[in-house]
């Protein structure tokens, strides 16, 4: 039987084993579905950001400026002196591998270029080059040396894979609980992100919703009659459920409080069933307890693709939400289920766009509770408004009307993670549905896993990419719905709500994507409703059908 | 003697010698990870087909249920479909049972006069490649789907927004009919 090849060999002819080479020495291939569209020209030249131009990553040629080195070089000096964080992360990280297998892009990649340690070594190692001493020495010797200390020259196949990479990151920080130096190396992507745009290599993903914010307040460029327009079918569709007719008001001066939300929850499947709960949670409290709040359709963003694009875009774009603040002349505001706005909220707004002094310390007009942790920003969750509004017993809730619901919770990278938002959306879920079941420990809190589309990454070109970096979500509720029969994935972020509905459809098809306000108004009694036989979806609520008829 | 007396004795080794060749489709430092890293949550990649593999060979051993190695073959090629492979790529660790079998087993079949016996199961394994050819193209179709869908919603939802689009309302209109055979029609209903 000697003769005969192995099935090894005979796979081989057809397609060789790509050999075991070094990283340093295994050049990048851009793939097909692991990569997004270059930026529109456009949308990079409204918003004045460099060298806006038709590209493809595809092409050899990426049309970059003649000097594009020198451009990169004086950026990352620059960088390296207006922030320490990045001078230490450069310096000492000392490559114990704690981070390697806690990135899910890695986890559902196998690519080792994805280990969050080598995909920082790959600016390092420039760093290392350009801009350390022993770098210089040992580069000054030999070519061949720099290798030992792990070095490298800046050319055009490190910069195309530096894109390729920093792409391929969605900043969710997962890998920086495991650093036991504390490594942020989400910034460090934040950082590489920021030295490709200097030459203008960004997304269209992030650069059209970055122009598109600026000029209308919204990602996705809608205009201020258009969002009215939406929220109008919403009040109807609410009636329609309900038998009550919702009065939103909009851009309301004078009023205690502003409400700002992603522009996803209007615009976007299932984020539109949990801006219909805001709408009804809002009416409630007005009807009970004079609640005063008025929405904005030019803070009509809570998320900000600005920061997926440097300091300064990010600061332009979070200042409009404070700069409505001020104009409608509001206390405080109270924000929606979104992801990165509060991890900007809550990290850089204050050094930003700071002191908010013109807003006051956020107190809830139906409680009385202070929001202490709020008192820099001025901006309260949604989630801690609710779930101090449950304490106080001020919310009608029938939980039962979600018994068909069986729930898990994925904490959404940037509130777990970066705000420690772990308990307030557990204790809202529970006082609104009867069957919550947690997915495992090292899948949930701080240790959740991302989506697979943040920072950005929710394009449909690179839809390998998505579900790679959505596997070990997915694994972990695939695992809840098996053992507990979930059928519900909760959430509080409009990005989660979009990706993990995809996510869910080609991994766990049996498990659907829901908002917490979408779950609280379901079990929300309003004032004078009539008999409630559909959930916001407009689907029949089981034990409910035909209760019209008798 | 039949080959199952052989194979059965020999089934943790075999298995372990599959995985350990599926897993050497990866990159080094990546199957170093996907080996030794046990916890299905830290590990999905890994557990996920070490427990489809020890699935599959006993459905193999067993028989030939459909239902089954399809159940047990989804959550492997659904995960390889994903991953950077060409398809040949993708699906390639099905053969490797072959080579598993014969590195444990390869003398003892040809003593024991079981070439026949090692044949048929070699078609098994042929059969479950097929199999994994369906899923793969299955899982391909998806991924094309969902990219459509997400597209497709956007523009909907971007018509609707612009007050392009004027949904068929609950309620048909009450029309007179329009002749003769329509009306009958109506009549009949």
């Amino acid at each position: 039987m000697s003769d005969v090849p192995t099935p090894e060999e005979l796979l081989s002819s057809i397609e060789p084993k790509p050999s075991a080479t070094g990283w340093m020495d295994t050049p990048v291939e851009i793939k097909k579905g692991m990569y997004c569209y270059a930026s529109n020209p456009k949308s990079v030249e409204y918003v004045g950001l460099p060298y806006p131009r038709q590209w493809n990553p595809k092409d050899d040629d990426w049309q970059l400026p003649e000097n594009w080195q020198e451009i990169i070089s004086k950026g990352f000096r620059e960088r390296l002196d207006r922030f320490r964080s990045v001078k230490i992360f450069m310096d000492i990280c000392v490559r114990c591998g704690a981070c390697a297998d806690k990135c899910h892009f890695f986890i559902g990649s196998g690519d080792p270029k994805n280990m969050p340690v080598l995909r920082a070594e790959l600016l390092r190692s420039v760093y290392r080059n350009d801009f350390t001493t022993v770098g210089k020495i040992i580069g000054s010797i030999g070519k061949n040396f720099k290798k030992v200390i792990g070095a490298r020259e800046l050319t055009l196949d490190v910069l195309k894979e530096w894109w390729y990479y920093l792409f391929q990151c969605s900043e969710c920080r997962r890998c920086s609980v495991f650093c036991p130096y504390g490594i942020y190396t989400a910034e460090i992507t934040i950082f590489g992100r920021e030295l490709l745009n200097l030459i203008g290599l960004n997304i269209d993903w992030v650069a059209t919703p970055v122009s598109n914010c600026y000029r209308t307040g919204n990602h996705l460029g809608i205009q201020p009659h258009a969002y009215k327009d939406m929220m109008d079918f919403f009040t109807d569709d609410i009636e329609d459920i309900t038998g009550v007719r919702v009065d939103p008001s909009f851009n309301r001066k004078g009023a205690e409080i502003l409400f700002i939300t992603p522009s996803g929850d209007v615009f976007a499947d299932p984020g539109t069933f949990t801006c219909m709960g805001y709408m009804m949670l809002f009416h409630f409290l007005q009807e009970k307890y004079g609640f005063d709040i008025t929405w904005s359709t030019y803070a009509s963003e809570g998320g900000n693709f600005g920061f997926f694009t440097s300091h300064e875009t990010m600061k332009r774009l979070n200042a409009k939400m404070y700069a409505e603040a001020k104009r409608l002349g509001v206390k405080w505001i109270l924000g929606g289920e979104c992801g990165h706005m509060w991890r900007i909220v809550h990290q850089y707004m204050d050094t930003m766009n700071g002191p908010a002094d013109f807003l006051e310390e956020p107190v809830s007009p139906i409680t009385g509770t202070k929001f202490e942790n709020a008192k820099a920003t001025k901006m309260v969750h949604i989630a801690e408004f609710m779930a101090d509004l449950i304490k106080h017993d001020k919310l009608d809730l029938d939980p039962s009307r979600n018994d068909h619901l069986r729930v898990t919770y994925h904490d959404s990278c940037n509130t777990s993670r970066v705000m420690g938002l772990l308990e307030e959306p557990r204790y809202v879920i529970e006082n609104v549905c009867n069957n919550f079941y947690e997915m495992p420990v090292n899948c949930i809190r701080e240790q959740t896993f991302c989506c697979g589309s943040g920072s950005g990454l929710n394009a449909g070109e690179n839809m390998e990419l998505r579900m790679q970096g959505g596997l070990p979500r997915a694994n972990a509720v695939k695992y809840v719905h098996e053992k507990h029969d979930v059928n519900m994935l909760a959430c509080i972020c409009a990005i989660d709500r979009a990706a993990l509905t995809t996510s869910m459809e080609y991994w766990v098809p049996e498990v659907e994507v829901t908002g917490l306000t979408e779950m609280v108004s379901n079990a929300l009694i309003l004032p004078g409703e009539r008999e409630r036989d559909m959930n916001l979806r407009s689907e029949e609520l089981p034990g409910m059908e035909g209760d019209d008829a008798e | 003697m039949r080959l199952n007396d052989l194979l059965i004795p020999k089934k943790t080794a075999i298995i372990k010698k599959w995985f350990a060749l599926a897993i050497d489709t990866y990159p080094a430092d990546t199957a170093k990870f996907l080996k030794s890293q046990k916890d299905p949550f830290a590990n999905p990649v890994g557990r996920t087909i070490y427990r489809g593999l020890e699935a599959l060979f006993d459905e193999l051993l067993k028989g030939m249920d459909i239902e089954n190695i399809t159940s047990h073959l989804d959550p492997i090629i659904r995960i390889r479909a994903v991953q950077n492979f060409s398809p040949s790529r993708a699906i390639r660790f099905i053969f490797f049972l072959k080579t598993a079998i014969n590195k444990s087993l390869g003398k003892e079949i040809f003593q024991e006069q079981l070439i026949k016996d090692w044949q048929l199961f070699e078609s098994k394994i042929d059969e479950l490649s097929l199999i994994a050819f369906n899923l793969y193209t299955q899982c391909k179709e998806k991924l094309f789907e969902l990219k459509a869908n997400e597209i497709k919603n956007r523009t909907f939802k971007a018509f609707e927004r612009a007050g392009l689009v004027s949904e068929i309302p609950a309620e048909a209109p009450n029309l007179e009919p329009i002749n003769h055979i329509t009306k009958e029609a109506s009549d009949d209903v």
